[in-house]
């Protein structure tokens, strides 16, 4: 039952309880080994589940009831929000963030914050200043990052979904490591009012699923404009399920070279290539195409998003809310302490790198360059999708590395080589299953042009169907202990 | 000397320049907050509408042009009452630029350049040692009040030109009713750049930035310190350095700030929460049309009329006698009189009083109404202000009190020369005088005459009475 999507549950004839028991249950049982999350709020869910049951007819919408984990760098008012950093071990935020409000209008039960790498900078949801969370299908590997633990969740089916965000491929990496479906929406697309802010420009909130379904239910849950968001489009949100089953028949599949080239595991190609020839012979037209300027996206990206990070984190400085750190002398000395003792390497390491790309003399060597290839990059999307309908490429070069298996920085950042391209040019991308490597789930990515979701989401659809793979069954240490 | 100023002004909106909070000025500390002026993490700034509007209000007063796109930057620096760890502010392309304001100097009318203006919001306060001890304790209510910044070109060359300069912008921004621009409560705020160079030479010298002026007169006496502190620096031959200096109003000298040690690197770039602005010209154009008239055009108008630049400027710069005196003239009233009331009467009582001039019983009909009656002989200048005085306690038309307690002018000659008749004959001692050829003791007769009709004869005629009955009385008096 617990592996079953969202949609199916919902049509089972089960009571909404019924439901939200089976994840509470399995959370509480099963987390210890995963640390998917970093808070549990069974509470929220069952009582969620039974107001929806009492309503019976009069449920707000045809979700209502059904549990949810959300990334612990969504607010939530009077639940802690940890963003996993020792900055924030203890802050109660007195609001909520949009995406959350609007999945508890649809009468969604919180069931926990999941974990992530601290402040949403990583790529293995091992830097989490809680510990790590670990990959439900192969417990010594890791779940990828920085949603991993939301992703880990929905694999180990400790939730039936989950909201994470994105940055560089926070979502769609770890969905991809895990084995499970992970969109990262249009920038713009949904308010990121309360999204706790890495880089303004690139994070996106989005869906963890078990299927492309579901993903397409969960985003038309949390899009739409925001008047809190300045950022937010003023586009309508169209029915993203209403079109859901048309098939890829005679639309234009780019393969773009770049993307299957050094450092992509012959495994991981492999199966990308088995998506691309499902794809065909579905009826869709798959073509090689070439996008030159990719391989300046992870160079290009590593200094924007530290450069906003640095400034979206200068506010943690122990004055208002967070850490304080203790015995300080004066302003600037609580202001060095608080951040040397409240952050993680990985986080300080960042804000050093911010910082430096944007001081005097470097700002037109870094920045201004980074931002004109972002242009470029860009600039050749939009090329791309006037000749093809979708982008097909790996989600990530490998499956899944071992816990502590990368310690360089520089090696762990090309795991997000392949997504970091769409949040550059704020495009919809989706990965879903596509296969298998050593073993280890293989995720295929999606891409599309800026707010056509509803058509990344039909071609993932069709492709999910003309795959039909089983889902990914956790660790045999998991099952022992599941019912 | 060589001066640019730079100018902070507090827009007026109800609500603050990226949240709904309320932007006045006061309240309880902290009651005046939201998640998103305290920056609280995953808040987003939204830009408030009005707030841009107030500023291209102001722009367009400061003859500036309005860009068709402006986006905001984050300036990056640290300080416990700058919540998010930047201020959001615009760099490179701010909402205006090119303006410029004429204002007065001592070789006639000048055209100061306004480089740019730009929006930004304010930061909160720091309230040092009110607490327990030596607790620093913080105040959020002005963090996200909106701001425009107005920088000069570096056209001032005296601390009065300065001072000049800062009064027509005040008096230019409160015109267009966007700020109330009070320095005292911060909502004008002034820091000036300062260097010298020998006369003649066109090289900036080094700059100084002095802060902290909290008055005009503050601005004029930190400038002229200044000024001979870095010529007296200079002739001692020590070199100047780049620093920023505060003014220390009760010494009266400006103090080391900042050393350039410390300069600061903003790292600016661009807002990634916020995006572009693009400014609809049709916007601009109506925003414009809604201007009143502003202090350069009333202050030449005034000046056409035949009011001295002082008496005009005085005017201008308090609006409501501006506005009092218009609508006065509006009434029928000519100008220059209708002025010279309210520089004179009015501005005497309002001075005395301390109240504004909303709060005196007198309407610009009233005054126009005895402007008239002046100019029409019915009442005498001294007269006049009694008419005056008693408008202000009835708040009656002048013409019903002059009506009423007789207040008429005496102009009837056979009336005055009755009294004329009583007077010489009261003052025996005073007609031999005269006519002993002690002519100007003609004045203590008029003054008596007067007297006695208690300031309502006309003055020439009871002069012209009198030295025809006198001329009579000589011409009787046997020639001896």
């Amino acid at each position: 039952m617990a592996w079953r999507p969202v949609h199916e549950l919902a049509a089972s004839g089960a009571s909404r309880r019924e439901i939200a028991e089976l994840f509470v249950e399995r959370a509480a049982r099963l987390d210890g080994r995963v640390h998917a999350f970093l808070t549990q709020t069974p509470e929220r869910a069952l009582e969620a589940a039974e107001r929806a049951d009492r309503a019976g007819g009069g449920r707000p919408s045809p979700w209502a009831g059904l549990p949810v984990a959300l990334k612990d760098n969504l607010v939530t008012r009077g639940l802690r929000t940890t963003c996993a950093s020792r900055m924030l071990a203890d802050w109660v935020p007195p609001y909520t963030a949009t995406a959350v409000e609007r999945l508890e209008a649809a009468g969604l039960g919180c069931l926990g914050k999941t974990n992530l790498d601290e402040f949403a900078m990583g790529s293995s949801t091992e830097h989490s200043a809680f510990g790590p969370t670990r990959n439900p299908v192969d417990l010594e590997r890791v779940p990828g990052g920085s949603s991993g633990g939301s992703a880990a969740a929905v694999a180990a089916a400790m939730a039936p979904w989950a909201l994470g965000s994105d940055t560089g491929g926070s979502i769609r990496q770890p969905a991809a490591y895990c084995g499970v479906v992970g969109l990262k929406p249009s920038y713009g697309r949904v308010s990121r009012y309360g999204l706790v802010a890495f880089a303004s420009s690139l994070d996106q909130i989005g869906p963890i699923t078990r299927d492309v379904r579901d993903a397409a239910i969960l985003l038309g849950l949390i899009a739409g404009h925001d008047p809190r968001d300045a950022t937010s489009a003023e586009r309508p949100v169209p029915d993203y399920l209403e079109r859901l089953e048309e098939g890829v028949r005679g639309l234009r599949v780019g393969l773009p070279r770049e993307y299957f080239g050094e450092g992509v595991a012959p495994e991981v190609r492999e199966a990308v290539l088995g998506a691309a020839r499902a794809l065909e012979r579905e009826g869709a037209r798959v073509e090689e195409t070439e996008l030159p300027s990719t391989r300046y996206a992870l160079a290009a990206y590593y200094v924007v998003a530290p450069a906003e990070a640095s400034a979206n984190l200068a506010r943690y400085d122990g004055v208002r809310y967070g850490f304080r750190a203790a015995g300080a002398t004066s302003y600037a000395d609580l202001y060095d302490r608080t951040r040397q003792k409240g952050f993680g390497a990985e986080v300080r390491r960042r804000i050093m790198l911010g910082t430096y790309a944007l001081s005097a003399g470097y700002y037109d060597q870094y920045y201004l360059k980074a931002q004109q290839v972002r242009t470029l990059i860009r600039r050749e999307f939009g090329e791309a999708f006037r000749r093809f309908d979708l982008l097909l490429t790996p989600t990530a070069p490998t499956a899944a590395f071992r816990l502590g298996e990368v310690s360089d920085p520089l090696t762990m950042y090309m795991n997000d080589i392949c997504t970091i391209p769409a949040n550059l040019a704020g495009l919809p991308a989706i990965s879903l299953p596509c296969g298998s490597a050593g073993g280890l789930p293989v995720g295929a990515q999606l891409m599309a042009a800026p707010f056509e979701e509803a058509l990344l989401l039909r071609a993932a659809r069709a492709l999910e169907a003309a795959l039909s793979l089983q889902p990914w069954r956790p660790a045999a240490e998991l099952e022992e202990v599941a019912p | 000397m060589v001066i640019g100023l730079e100018v902070h002004v507090e827009l007026s909106t109800r609500t603050k320049m990226f949240c709904s909070c309320p932007a006045d000025f006061g309240g309880e500390p902290n009651t005046h907050v939201c998640p998103v002026c305290l920056a609280l993490p995953g808040a987003l700034p939204v830009p408030n509408r009005r707030a841009v509007e107030f500023a291209i209000r102001a722009a367009r007063a400061l003859h500036c042009e309005i860009a068709a796109e402006t986006k905001f930057d984050r300036k990056n620096y640290h300080y416990p009452d700058l919540p998010k760890g930047y201020q959001i502010s615009q760099y490179d392309q701010p909402l205006a630029r090119n303006g410029w304001l004429e204002i007065e100097t001592e070789e006639g009318r000048r055209r100061i350049r306004i480089r740019r203006l730009h929006m930004e919001e304010d930061a909160g306060k720091s309230l040092h040692g009110e607490g327990d001890g030596e607790a620093t304790l913080l105040d959020f209510n002005r963090a996200g009040v909106p701001l425009v910044e107005i920088v000069s070109e570096p056209d001032l060359r005296s601390p009065e030109e300065a001072r000049a300069y800062l009064e027509m912008l005040r008096a230019t921004v409160f015109y267009t009713g966007v700020s109330d621009v009070k320095m005292e409560e911060g909502s004008l705020r002034c820091d000036a750049n300062v260097s010298i160079r020998p006369r003649g030479s066109s090289e900036l010298g080094v700059l100084v930035e002095v802060k902290n002026m909290n008055s005009f007169r503050a601005v004029q006496r930190a400038l002229a310190y200044e000024a001979e502190r870095q010529a007296r620096a200079l002739a001692r031959g020590e070199r100047l350095e780049r620093e920023t200096r505060h003014w220390d109003e009760a010494r009266g000298v400006t103090l080391p700030g900042r050393s350039k040690e410390e300069v600061n690197d903003y790292r600016y770039f661009p807002e990634p929460d916020l995006v572009p602005l693009r400014i609809d010209p049709a916007w601009v154009a109506e925003i414009e049309a809604s201007l009143p008239e502003l202090p350069e055009a009333r202050l030449g108008r005034y000046q056409e009329a035949g009011l001295a630049y002082k008496e005009a400027w005085t005017l201008v710069a308090q609006r409501e006698l501006g506005d009092f005196l218009d609508a006065t003239v509006a009434a029928g009233a000519p100008l220059r009189q209708a002025a010279n009331w309210l520089l004179g009467e009015v501005s005497a009582r309002l001075n005395e009083s301390g109240r504004p001039l909303a709060e005196l019983r007198l309407t610009p009909a009233g005054l126009a109404g005895l402007v008239a009656l002046v100019e029409a002989g019915t009442v005498t200048p001294t007269l006049a202000k009694q008419v005056f005085a008693r408008m202000l306690e009835t708040g009656e038309e002048p013409a019903v009190i002059v009506e009423r307690e007789g207040l008429v002018q005496i102009r009837d000659e056979a009336a005055l020369e009755a009294v004329a008749e009583r007077v010489i004959e009261a003052n025996p001692k005073v007609v031999a005088d005269i006519l002993s050829g002690k002519e100007k003791a003609v004045a203590a007769l008029v003054g008596q005459v007067m007297r006695e009709t208690r300031g309502k004869a006309n003055a020439a005629k009871v002069n012209e009475v009198l030295r025809r009955r006198l001329a009579e009385l000589r011409q009787a008096e046997p020639r001896g």
